[in-house]
């Protein structure tokens, strides 16, 4: 009995979630007359052609390749600072490091809209204004934080004799943690690659106030197609689609982590 | 764990310190210098002292974004949390569909926060969307674009839709933690559902669903794209919550002053809420490794 | 409280089993006599878990049936059972006290509240916890959760059966002794059916009227602990109990007397024909060493305290023997068997002498 009420939940949550991105779908591969002129719930006269529109024309698909540079830089930089950190957090008490942590922290709790502005002219005046390491390092005001938090979280669970064992058989530090230490939370930093990979990707304030040609994200050439070409809702379907991919992608090769990340990370 | 004292290990936060000083605490103190000063441009600036804060304090604009921004956050807290824990409650535990679900309750986690604004945008409006079609053919007048509490409706299911997988998979993860032990020794206690989830589930999801309300609070403290994208903060201002304010006022307005001020109120508020959890979080791990 | 009969029943978790190594449980008839004080013991993953989780409900079986007196409970859930059940990692409710912990299955049950304050103030003397009755059971240790968990196995008065699953795995050693010295006047004292699992011989010995072997998804042999030691019904069970287990030599059979490669040994017991793989299986204690008998090797020389343990090859086979205190290895060591304690194995299972039934 339970578990066939329980199925019917997840029916019709999945529905939910799913129709709605159904929807999106359908209209994509309509054309712009059949989805204004008439209501269909499949498309009648099935067309790639927002897709083509998108694909062959350099300011839409720009706009994923300089998102992807990005994302990458920024979950590159947010690991490579957090790991260290992480690990000084969960081994280590030294002079303020609650303190530290607390407003690492506040950090991930700031609103993007807050710094904005201020962001832009400090990009500007030294010069980065535009390029994509500027919003790879905006974004890293909230990915760092959240990278030490989860990654902190999977580095306790490691017994310290492992360290200690290491040192004695004369591991330096610096081997001892990219040859074992790193290996042993491969999952944690797979959970914290996804998070930031996440935030950095979803996200779309910062990314648009910081680049306007060069390093304009997809997110900001969508919203300003829109005001720009009226509605032309297939090509904005599509393009919707297309940044589907890369999240479905992320998700299906961590698939079997997920559940196991979220809990030993504790988030 | 037992941790060593070792001063040194300030050497290996170093680098995690000047980023996160370069990204954040240069544009605070531009912020700073914005909330206290006034300026006419040229980089000119006027000591103003405490008169833009005193502005924002008593500016009805400030009063009502507040007003709907806390309603919103408890309104989705109330139906995020408790639909999130069902949800986890439901999913199979193991094997094919379990990966299925997960996979799937994932996916809007990963759509940019403007396309899941754009897919509302769609899907409910009435002339080409699916939610607004049927319903106007159900013969409900609905229209998001004209009438307040269709605004609000839209924006709160779409944030429901959006997170609620988030709060789900959270507490999925902390179910998953529970020996299968503790369900064996509950049916041997005869102990009830209610009992089950009172006493066995619900202490062990306590950790993750800390974390839950406190993502999902801030997250939803800070909205922004997509009402902006789904309404734009209308109806008039009905659906303008603080950042699409903030944002109006900065970057739409240039009200530098007046918006600095804010940003800083806003971010102390934030700041005070975070801490209240950070503590109430340190506690509860203090407390489970007694 | 009442007599417990597995019929016919076996069990398997996967859904359309084939082969008999697709069993976790292989077909078996048994009967749990009432107020017995059973021990189930084997190596991990012999199927006890399995076993037990059956006859608390808590696995349905493959086939088969489980009657509790006359009554068929295969269908029947958990709760229906009455039973109560410990398992090998403490289970307590992390938020509430001791005291709710231990009231709890009666509250679930509906007793009334003057009867659950006595019953709790007894349990909680028999284990020790009087004083912390009023505290969260959460950030006690894993040895005080387990004697909670123990506790709210016995707060019912009218269970038909309690089963342990191992639970003194996580207690100290010197706890061990005094809890299970508990469980044992308990039994004398309510006389309820107990079933414990366990994998630790001198615990299953210890506790127990009845030691059920179990290997491989079968009982083995059911008996007293002086039954398991002097007639192992398999060679399992030699093997298993005893510390160094029973010796087995592959020998035939001639009637009274076993050829070891062409060497006699007389029996005590004139046995028939057998068939198979034919050993013959003695127990360390029963084997003298002296100048005279089957010439061994002497490998190695164990002191364990009281006596010694003297490993040694007999034909290339292991054979060991316990050396009395104050007792020397001769300089040509040889080897002689009690003939009245040695028991004949074909295909592993024991075949019994004829005449006199118990081969001695």
């Amino acid at each position: 009995m339970r578990i066939r009420s329980s199925a019917i939940v997840m029916t019709v949550y999945l529905m939910f979630l799913l129709i709605p991105i159904y929807w999106l779908i359908n209209m994509s591969l309509k054309t712009n007359t059949e989805i204004t002129s008439t209501f269909t719930l499949w498309p009648q006269n099935f067309t790639l052609q927002n897709y083509v529109t998108i694909l062959t024309d350099p300011s839409w698909y720009m706009g994923y390749v300089n998102s992807l540079i990005y994302v990458t830089m920024n979950v590159v930089i947010s690991l490579t600072v957090a790991l260290p950190a992480a690990y000084a957090f969960s081994r280590y008490n030294f002079m303020g490091d609650k303190h530290l942590f607390f407003w690492l922290l506040t950090n991930r709790m700031a609103p993007p809209a807050v710094f904005a502005l201020p962001f832009f002219q400090l990009y500007s005046s030294v010069g980065l204004f535009d390029t994509h390491i500027a919003i790879a390092l905006a974004h890293c005001l909230f990915n760092v934080p959240l990278a030490v938090w989860i990654l902190e979280g999977f580095m306790r669970g490691v017994p310290k004799e492992i360290d200690e064992t290491a040192y004695i058989d004369g591991y330096s530090f610096g081997r001892f943690f990219v040859r074992i230490f790193m290996p042993l939370i491969a999952s944690g930093i797979g959970v914290a690659a996804f998070f930031c990979f996440m935030f950095s990707w979803v996200e779309l304030l910062l990314s648009r106030t910081l680049a306007t040609v060069n390093a304009k994200s997809i997110a900001a050439t969508m919203t300003r197609t829109v005001s720009a070409s009226g509605m032309d809702w297939g090509v904005l379907a599509a393009a919707g689609v297309l940044t589907l991919v890369p999240g479905a992608l992320v998700i299906y090769f961590v698939r079997n982590y997920i559940a196991k990340g979220f809990a030993l990370g504790r988030v | 764990m037992e941790k060593t004292q070792n001063n040194k290990a300030w050497f290996l936060v170093l680098p995690v310190l000047v980023l996160v000083a370069f990204s954040a605490i240069l544009p605070l103190m531009t912020v700073v210098n914005y909330a206290f000063n006034d300026t006419f441009g040229n980089n000119e600036f006027f000591w103003a002292g405490l008169d833009w804060f005193e502005d924002q304090i008593t500016s009805d604009r400030l009063h009502d974004a507040l007003g709907r921004q806390i309603l919103f956050s408890l309104i989705i807290l109330a139906i995020e949390v408790p639909l999130g824990i069902f949800i986890a409650l439901n999913m199979p535990k193991s094997g094919f569909w379990a990966s299925f679900c997960l996979v799937l309750m994932a996916l809007p986690l990963l759509i940019p926060f403007n396309v899941v604004g754009t897919i509302w945008q769609i899907f409910g409006r009435v002339d080409i969307g699916l939610l607004g079609h049927t319903l106007a053919a159900l013969g409900i007048d609905y229209n998001y674009t004209n009438d307040p509490l269709d605004a609000w409706i839209t924006v709160v299911i779409m944030d429901v839709w959006h997170w609620t997988s988030l709060v789900a998979l959270l507490c999925y993860a902390g179910l998953q933690s529970i020996p299968q032990a503790y369900y064996q020794a509950a049916k041997i206690d005869q102990a009830t559902r209610w009992s089950v989830f009172r006493y066995i589930e619900l202490p062990k999801m306590k950790g993750v669903l800390l974390i839950a309300v406190l993502l999902r609070f801030m997250d939803s403290f800070m909205i922004y794209t997509e009402p902006f994208v789904l309404t734009g903060g209308g109806p008039g201002n009905s659906t303008t919550f603080l950042s699409i304010d903030l944002a109006k006022m900065a970057t739409g307005q240039f009200d530098l002053g007046p918006a600095a001020a804010f940003s800083i109120m806003y971010f102390l508020v934030i700041l005070l809420i975070s801490w209240v959890f950070y503590t109430a979080m340190t506690n509860l791990d203090r407390e489970e490794n007694r | 409280m009442s007599r417990i009969t597995l019929s016919n029943l076996a069990h398997s978790y996967l859904a359309n089993p084939t082969s008999d190594a697709d069993y976790a449980l292989k077909e078996m008839d048994h009967v749990w006599q009432d107020g017995g004080a059973y021990a189930l013991l084997g190596a991990s993953g012999c199927g006890k878990t399995t076993l037990l989780n059956i006859i608390s409900g808590l696995v349905r079986p493959s086939q088969g049936r489980v009657l509790f007196g006359d009554r068929d409970v295969t269908d029947a859930a958990t709760t229906e059972r009455n039973i109560a059940q410990v398992f090998q990692f403490p289970v307590v409710y992390d938020t509430m006290t001791v005291r709710d912990n231990l009231a709890f299955p009666l509250r679930n049950r509906g007793m009334d509240a003057a009867y659950i304050a006595k019953r709790v103030g007894q349990i909680a003397q028999m284990i020790g916890m009087e004083d912390i009755l009023n505290r969260k059971a959460q950030g006690l240790t894993a040895d005080a959760k387990q004697k909670i968990s123990l506790g709210r196995g016995m707060v019912r008065e009218d269970v038909n059966a309690i089963l342990f699953d191992e639970p003194l795995t996580v207690i100290d050693p010197h706890m061990k002794w005094e809890l299970r010295t508990q469980l044992k006047d308990l039994h004398r004292e309510f006389g309820h059916t107990m079933i414990y699992v366990t994998h630790d011989q001198t615990e299953a010995l210890t506790f127990a009227q009845k030691v059920v072997v179990m290997h491989e998804g079968r009982v083995v042999q059911m008996g007293t602990p002086e039954e398991l030691f002097e007639t192992p019904a398999h060679t399992f069970v030699g093997y298993f109990i005893g510390s160094p287990g029973m010796n087995l030599l592959n020998a035939e059979i001639s009637g009274s007397e076993a050829l070891l490669g062409g060497v006699s040994v007389p029996l005590g017991a004139a046995y028939g024909q057998t068939t198979g793989r034919t050993q013959i299986g003695i127990r360390p204690d029963y084997v003298t060493i002296s100048d005279q008998g089957l010439p061994v090797t002497v490998k190695r020389v164990e002191d364990v305290g009281r006596h010694r343990i003297v490993r040694a090859e007999f034909q290339g086979q292991p054979l060991n023997a316990i050396l009395p205190e104050g007792m020397t290895i001769p300089s040509d060591p040889r080897v002689a068997f009690a003939a009245g304690k040695i028991n004949v194995y074909a295909n592993d299972w024991r075949v019994a002498p004829p005449e006199n039934g118990r081969g001695a």
